[in-house]
């Protein structure tokens, strides 16, 4: 049957198991919920811009700061990231396509729907309001009777399924599907930030969701894992949590990370500084991410010797970050660097980076961090990491790699204004929050007194809100023009140093015409110049059928196949029939998973 | 089955589909752990009784580790048989494997029922309780996978009969299969043998 369906057209698209296509869906799903959390955050700080403020209930605040959070993290930053490593993965790696197409797409539909599960709790109005953390015993159900804590458990463990999934064909792809003299330390750094969080990914995952069906059975089946009055605890949730949590921070991260050296090495027209010491980092940011979970909750009495070792192990963590951050620098440093949207981007995560890292190392003393435990002075410190640092190295990869995907270039101009609004308000909205928590304004609280002295701050951060709000709208006007009128990209537009740019843009569906094969870092650089700088001619090009090439198969299976696993997991979040509508959606999964098994690939 | 893209090396020379198992197994020990971890947490804060001293059946549980090894060896003559290419023994010990799957959860149904019934130890009696059927559970379900796999592998050399014998999708599942029965083997010592010490 696979091999009747249409190449075009909708059809082609849910049956697509092609990375690029997949990619550009990851990319189209992450916008859209990008401007659903960015509405949540703009009416948060609209009801905070005075004090005493009625635009939105308390209840709603609570309701739409669990759902900022939440949204921001698994709806717009991790598939953001995933949308990088699907287009970019094989064709920086030389490969066809990833190791399992058509798990990739299960991955997708299995996250999109997941989402959409997530976000019907608007439409009911069932808002999940605990947190996006959702601390123990809020979770149980006697606090929160109605199903909103459901949508966001089985919400999330949907979307964790799709990660998981994803997380195990890229780490495959990465080690397996390497063209010819890719060894591991030729690739570029993007891909090695993409492995490492990969198995961040595999390693954290199924803590969270052990975690999860914990909450689902406290709340369905009357066990009592978070609850004191049966015995349960209510600091495992915590546990748990961050041990998945922390890992979590550095999968949102390292991507960015990622990107950023790419755009920089390329924009400075120099090898990324110090290579190799900036794998190293990025695997030992890795590592040391599964061991300092705790300092999430220095203020719920762990005792000395947990506090001491756990704030140890936390400002150990500066040291590789502190590396990549100058190396980053150094690479810089002489280059002849071209300020185009990408590259200023690229630059100012640098700097913003290092703003939320240095308050992240004053949180790593326990003595510090009581004192700014829940204050607007944490929320300062993630987002100038989480903000400033990830969805502004995500942004200039879009301006990156927008040609490359498209074929079509941005426009500079509204890219150059976008990063400046994006830039003025981040700073405004952000920035003045450090003396907000100082002066012990809390996070979450929906409105203060006007005798706080937290008046002109709180004014200063919606305006920067509604500056940052215009940069957005201009991005998606950007986005919009610039794939209908801009323009046409050629293959390397930027003088790029990896392998994607060695191919038209957008690139052909079977990727590479002949397998590539390097001999080193930056191969395609080498191609292009000589070490001392100097211009080569171009190879000639080789003939070849494009029909040669065998593609793998579209198929039905990964899009039916999430529908059931979605159906199971909708079960949880009605109040009559829940089993019937599982097992319905049992059926689904069992018998996709046969036909997938037994399809021709 | 095959689902690389075709035509294309390994750079590992591990088959991908291969590769993919160890790297889930990965994530399997994490969750696993996890489980484990909250089992131990939780097995004395109990509330209530029954203990874990009386509810386990000690002579039972080994007879049904002891089934679920067997099916492991089950399992290695079969991909010994398949790469020999001998079709009837391959079919009959994926059936064993199949068989000791269905008695190892027989004896968990038998294991269960006889907790809710006989000694009245309810999902949501107590702590320990909860967190023994969590972790078992969650082992059961791994059991019922592999027998639906292994069941859809001898269903499926039943029908292509001589042409199908892919050693390699019974290597996946091979590795599968020992790394439920290695969990059981740590969750019988840690659950059930560690109340004795």
């Amino acid at each position: 049957m696979a091999k009747y369906l249409p190449k075009t057209g909708i059809i082609s698209w849910l049956t697509t198991v092609d990375h690029k296509r997949i990619g550009i869906l990851y990319a189209l799903a992450a916008l859209f919920f990008l401007v659903v959390g960015g509405v949540d955050a703009i009416l948060m700080r609209t009801q905070l811009i005075v004090p005493n403020n009625t635009f939105i209930t308390g209840e709603i605040f609570n309701g739409l700061v669990t759902m900022h959070g939440t949204t921001m993290i698994f709806l717009v930053v991790m598939p953001l990231s995933a949308a990088f490593f699907n287009f970019l993965v094989p064709l920086m790696i030389g490969a066809p396509d990833v190791a399992f197409p058509r798990l990739n797409a299960l991955s997708y539909w299995v996250f999109l729907f997941g989402a959409l599960l997530l976000n019907t709790s608007y439409l009911v109005q069932q808002i999940p309001a605990m947190g996006w953390f959702a601390y123990a015993n809020l979770t149980e159900k006697q606090f929160n009777p109605t199903h909103s804590v459901d949508f966001w458990v089985l919400g999330i463990q949907v979307v964790g399924l799709a990660s998981l999934i994803a997380a195990i064909n890229f780490f495959v792809t990465i080690l397996n599907m390497r063209c010819k003299g890719m060894t591991l330390l030729k690739m570029p750094l993007f891909i090695w930030a993409t492995l490492v969080t990969q198995v961040l990914l595999i390693l954290a995952l199924p803590v969270i969701t052990i975690a999860l069906v914990m909450i689902s059975f406290d709340r369905n089946y009357g066990t009592g894992f978070f609850n004191p009055g049966l015995g349960g605890q209510v600091i495992m949730w915590q546990h748990l949590f961050w041990i998945f949590g922390h890992p979590e921070v550095y999968i949102l991260i390292l991507p960015a990370m990622g990107i950023v050296s790419e755009i920089l090495a390329t924009s400075a027209r120099k090898p990324l500084f110090g290579y190799s010491v900036m794998v190293y980092s990025t695997c030992a940011i890795g590592f040391l991410g599964f061991a300092v979970w705790a300092h999430h909750m220095f203020t719920t009495g762990l005792g000395a010797w947990a506090q001491a070792l756990f704030s140890a192990a936390t400002m150990l963590i500066a040291v590789p970050t502190g590396v990549k951050i100058f190396n980053w620098i150094s690479t810089l440093w002489g280059g002849k660097i071209r300020f185009n949207t990408a590259s200023m981007f690229a630059i100012s995560f640098v700097a913003m980076f290092t703003l939320g890292g240095l308050s992240g190392i004053m949180h790593s003393s326990p003595v510090i961090d009581t004192q700014h435990q829940d204050t607007y002075f944490v929320v300062a410190h993630f987002h100038y990491v989480l903000y400033g640092g990830a969805v502004m190295g995500l942004f200039g990869g879009i301006f990156y790699w927008f040609p490359k995907v498209t074929g079509r270039m941005l426009n500079e101009m509204l890219g150059k204004t976008q990063f400046w609004l994006y830039m003025v308000g981040f700073n405004l909205t952000f920035f003045p929050m450090h003396f907000l928590g100082l002066e012990g304004m809390p996070r979450r609280i929906f409105t203060y007194a006007p005798d706080m002295n937290w008046n002109f701050w709180n004014f200063c951060a919606t305006i920067g809100a509604y500056i940052t709000a215009v940069g957005g709208l201009l991005f998606f006007f950007n986005f919009c023009i610039s794939l209908k009128w801009g323009k046409k990209a050629p293959a390397d537009p930027w003088d790029g140093r990896t392998l994607e740019w060695s191919i038209s843009s957008p690139p052909p569906e079977y990727n590479f015409a002949h397998p590539p094969e390097v001999t080193q870092l930056d191969d395609f650089w080498y191609q292009k110049y000589t070490h001392d700088g100097k211009r080569l001619p171009l190879a000639p090009e080789r003939p070849f059928d494009p029909k040669s090439i065998h593609l793998p198969d579209q198929s039905f299976w990964p899009i039916l196949l999430a529908a059931g696993i979605t159906t199971i997991a909708s079960g949880f979040v009605v109040s009559d029939h829940g089993v019937f509508i599982s097992l319905c959606g049992l059926a689904i999964t069992v018998g996709s998973a046969f036909g997938w098994a037994y399809e021709a690939p | 089955m095959s689902e690389q893209a075709h035509g294309h090396h390994q750079s590992t020379n591990i088959e991908n589909r291969k590769f993919a198992m160890w790297v889930l197994i990965g994530s399997e020990c994490f969750l696993f752990g996890t489980l484990i971890a909250n089992y131990l947490i939780n097995k004395g804060r109990s509330l209530s009784g029954p203990s874990p001293q009386e509810v386990y059946k000690i002579n039972v549980t080994t007879l049904s580790t002891f089934d679920l090894l067997m099916s492991s060896v089950a399992m290695v003559l079969a991909l010994h048989y398949c790469k020999e290419k001998s079709l009837r023994k391959f079919q009959f010990w994926t059936a064993m494997v199949v068989v000791g799957g269905l008695i190892f959860l027989g004896f968990q149904y038998h294991e269960f029922s006889t907790f809710v019934n006989v000694d009245g130890l309810g999902l949501s009696t107590n702590i320990f309780a909860s967190s023994f059927y969590l972790l078992t559970g969650c082992h059961g379900a791994h059991v019922t996978v592999g027998v639906l796999w292994m069941s859809s592998i001898l269903v499926t050399s039943l029908i292509k009969g001589e042409k199908w014998f892919n050693s390699e999708v019974i290597e996946v599942a091979g590795l599968y299969w020992h790394f439920v029965d290695v969990v059981w083997i740590i969750i019988f010592t840690f659950v059930y043998l560690f109340v004795y010490i």
